[in-house]
């Protein structure tokens, strides 16, 4: 079971560090995890995305309530909340058709074409987890060089 | 507002958390805070090494419910506290650990005696802090000390950087703080009280598992009244020994590893429990997936992440325990409900237990561990503080020393750290010096802190070692005998030190007891002295702890004498 985990913290050094070791001394998986400090410059927000089953997930929420540190854990709701990562790709550019039909795709999907080579391309995706997974399976036959993702943030 | 160092900040905002006495020892970069106490009030107790001083603020703790405080230097001062503070994370005992640190712009580069405490003891402290100037302190003391004793209590660090110290500022002491993400106690909801009650009403074959909990928020009295008033028989866990008299007609002592054989006997007949305070450990319950097989579980806690982590409860109240008592008390108060001592569950318990306590059979000889357990409760007064080291001693404790009067027993048993017993004993007597105060000791755990003899010699902290020696990591040594076919190593102490000369060496009373008339004499030497004595009592090495309950088995799975 996939869960997105939301948590509130205090904009403190060190918290980053106790939230992640709360996961590897618990013997929980971290999916992704972003950070960021919020409207409030008080307070940052975590977005941990995990997998278990739902004994584990209820447990991993206590545990992270239980910080001192964390103002605020909540458990979302998949169908109810929004929930984006971003990707870059770097696509490799082999025939000439490549690079227009790599646009195509990127214009279906909503992504931006960033940085176009000689011989690659990088391409910008901001979706869920399997919308991304479904644009990687398109364009992998092209051949992608490089990858990055930021881990999913979600409201 | 006042101009002082951070030292000086350290101690009045000690003071004003009624700090009485500090245990430690001082190293290069604590020396300002050192100097600072040295123009203070408050009490210092040296230690030989900084592992007792945790250990000795953790038994101030358990016993007086106020966190006790131990100082050590940076670098290796705070790596030998980090044993003591973890035996307290794991026994929620309140504690708070004041470490000196190298100068804030030294931290970050490998300077002498730096190590990143912070960071170390991060996954066993409830909270740490670490001042950057010396403004902080008061503030930082005062939530740690708040930290530490409420709600599920445990340790807190307080790691001050050398400059930190030693700087001055304008000083403020904060009458109250705030900590947002801190809900040490949650609202106890009473329809979950009234739930609970009707389990346990209508189940066939209830019963009570007191835990740790029980001992932390002394709800002795409210377990025993609801104990009575539904006439429902008491197992507690091994830390829950002594939460409810064991010499009650309701009480079948602790469950578990080694724990009596009618307790988990009963505890494999039972439909419903009404567990408190408990976190369900393994050495209490055996497998977890057996242990809730066909049983209901109603579990009260302080510590809404303990429901759920290890036993699925059918009915959970969260919130302080004695508080939760409270409400099941008046509650069947109103309904005007007792129930009859002549009931058909009642009355089996007692056959069982009957049957067991009459025939267990016992290892042979006068000196056997049944026998010197029950010789000492005999012999000590009832209201004595007991602790105990790590091993077959502590085990035989659990079965033979009967705990009458509630929350005079502590031990570690989460950690489970051998050397934790005898320092514990000085800490507990600091905190309750009317009372006479022993450690159940083995000879292996009490090599480990046994150089805290100085400190109870020297700061006048009486109290009494129970040596059980069986020359050997007795505990280590059954378990080869069990499950290694008694391929032996490195258990045999042989007979190294003597532990007479030991106690004399360091200017304590030793006393060697042979037979029952010795050891009645030693123990009564020791009650009347006002230096501490150590007992040696040779045993058999051969002796091991039974009933067994073997790791990864239920239960219904116990090893009995045989």
């Amino acid at each position: 079971m996939w869960a997105i985990i939301s948590i509130r913290v205090e904009n403190k050094p060190g918290i980053l560090f106790k939230v992640t070791h709360l996961f590897r001394s618990r013997n929980f998986n971290i999916d992704s995890l972003t950070v960021g400090v919020m409207e409030n410059p008080e307070f940052s927000k975590m977005v941990i995305t995990t997998v278990g089953d739902e004994k584990q997930i209820v447990q991993i929420v206590k545990q992270l309530d239980k910080m001192i540190d964390t103002i605020e854990v909540k458990r979302l709701d998949e169908k109810k909340t929004v929930y984006k990562e971003l990707v870059l790709f770097k696509i490799k550019l082999s025939g000439s058709s490549d690079s227009t039909e790599i646009n195509k795709l990127a214009n279906t999907c909503g992504a931006k074409i960033h940085n176009v080579q000689k011989d690659s391309m990088i391409v910008e995706l901001t979706a869920t987890p399997d919308e991304i997974k479904a644009f990687e399976e398109l364009i992998r036959p092209f051949g992608i060089l490089d990858s990055a993702r930021t881990g999913v943030t979600a409201l | 507002m006042e101009i002082m160092n951070g030292g000086k900040a350290l101690m009045k905002a000690l003071e004003k958390e009624g700090v009485k006495q500090v245990f430690g020892l001082p190293g290069g970069a604590n020396l300002p805070m050192y100097d600072e106490l040295y123009k203070s009030n408050i009490r210092h107790i040296l230690v030989r090494h900084e592992q007792s001083a945790a250990h000795m603020a953790d038994g101030f703790g358990r016993v007086s419910r106020k966190p006790g405080v131990c100082f050590a230097t940076s670098g290796p001062g705070s790596t030998n506290l980090l044993t003591g503070i973890a035996t307290a994370q794991a026994d929620s005992a309140p504690m708070v650990a004041i470490t000196g640190q190298v100068p804030v712009k030294m931290i970050g580069r490998d300077a002498f005696q730096e190590s990143d405490i912070i960071g170390m003891s991060n996954p066993c402290v409830k909270y740490a802090f670490q001042p950057r100037t010396p403004e902080e302190i008061p503030e930082m003391v005062k939530k740690g000390f708040y930290i530490a004793e409420t709600g599920r209590p445990g340790p807190v660090l307080l790691d001050i950087p050398k400059d930190v110290q030693q700087n001055e500022a304008e000083i403020t002491f904060p009458e109250e703080v705030r900590i947002p993400g801190y809900h040490p106690w949650s609202s106890i909801d009473i329809t979950d009280i009234e739930r609970a009650i009707n389990l346990l009403l209508s189940s066939e074959k209830p019963i009570i598992l007191a835990g740790g909990g029980t001992i932390i928020s002394s709800a002795f009295a409210e377990l025993q009244s609801v104990a009575e008033m539904l006439m429902i028989p008491v197992v507690t866990t091994f830390k829950g020994k002594g939460s409810f008299p064991e010499n009650h007609p309701l009480s079948l002592g602790p469950i578990g590893m080694h724990g009596h054989a009618e307790a988990n006997k009963i505890m494999t007949e039972v439909d419903c429990v009404l567990a408190i305070g408990t976190r369900f450990s393994d050495r209490s319950v055996g497998t977890f997936e057996e242990f809730e097989r066909n049983l209901k579980i109603i579990h009260m806690d302080v510590d809404p992440a303990e429901i759920g982590k290890n036993q699925t409860a059918q009915v959970a109240v969260v919130g302080d325990v004695k508080a939760s008592l409270r409400i099941m008390l008046k509650l069947l108060v109103k309904k005007a409900f007792k129930k009859s001592e002549d009931n058909k569950w009642l009355k089996h318990v007692n056959e069982v237990k009957d049957y067991w306590r009459a025939n267990l059979k016992m290892h042979p000889g006068e000196m056997s561990a049944a026998r010197i357990l029950r010789k000492l409760r005999e012999v000590l007064p009832k209201e004595s503080i007991v602790t105990t080291e790590v091993g077959q001693h502590q085990m035989w404790a659990s079965l033979f020393f009967d705990v009458i009067h509630p929350g005079t027993f502590f031990s570690s048993t989460g950690l489970g750290t051998m050397g934790w017993g005898f320092p514990a004993s000085i800490g507990a007597k600091v905190a309750r010096p009317d009372v006479p105060v022993l450690d159940i000791a083995g000879e292996g755990s009490f090599n480990m802190t046994e150089n805290s003899l100085a400190t109870s010699v020297l700061d006048n902290i009486p109290v009494i070692v129970f040596l059980v020696n069986n020359f050997s990591l007795g505990m280590v040594a059954q378990w080869q005998r069990t499950f290694y076919e008694r391929r032996m190593i490195g258990i045999d102490l042989k007979n190294c030190p003597d532990y007479v000369k030991l106690a004399e060496s360091y200017g304590a009373q030793g006393i060697r007891a042979q037979s029952l008339d010795e050891l009645e004499k030693a123990i009564k030497t020791g009650l009347s002295s006002d230096v501490t004595t150590v007992i040696d009592i040779p045993i058999d090495p051969e002796e091991d702890v039974l009933p067994f309950v073997a790791p990864g088995t239920s239960l219904k799975e116990m090893i009995l004498p045989s």
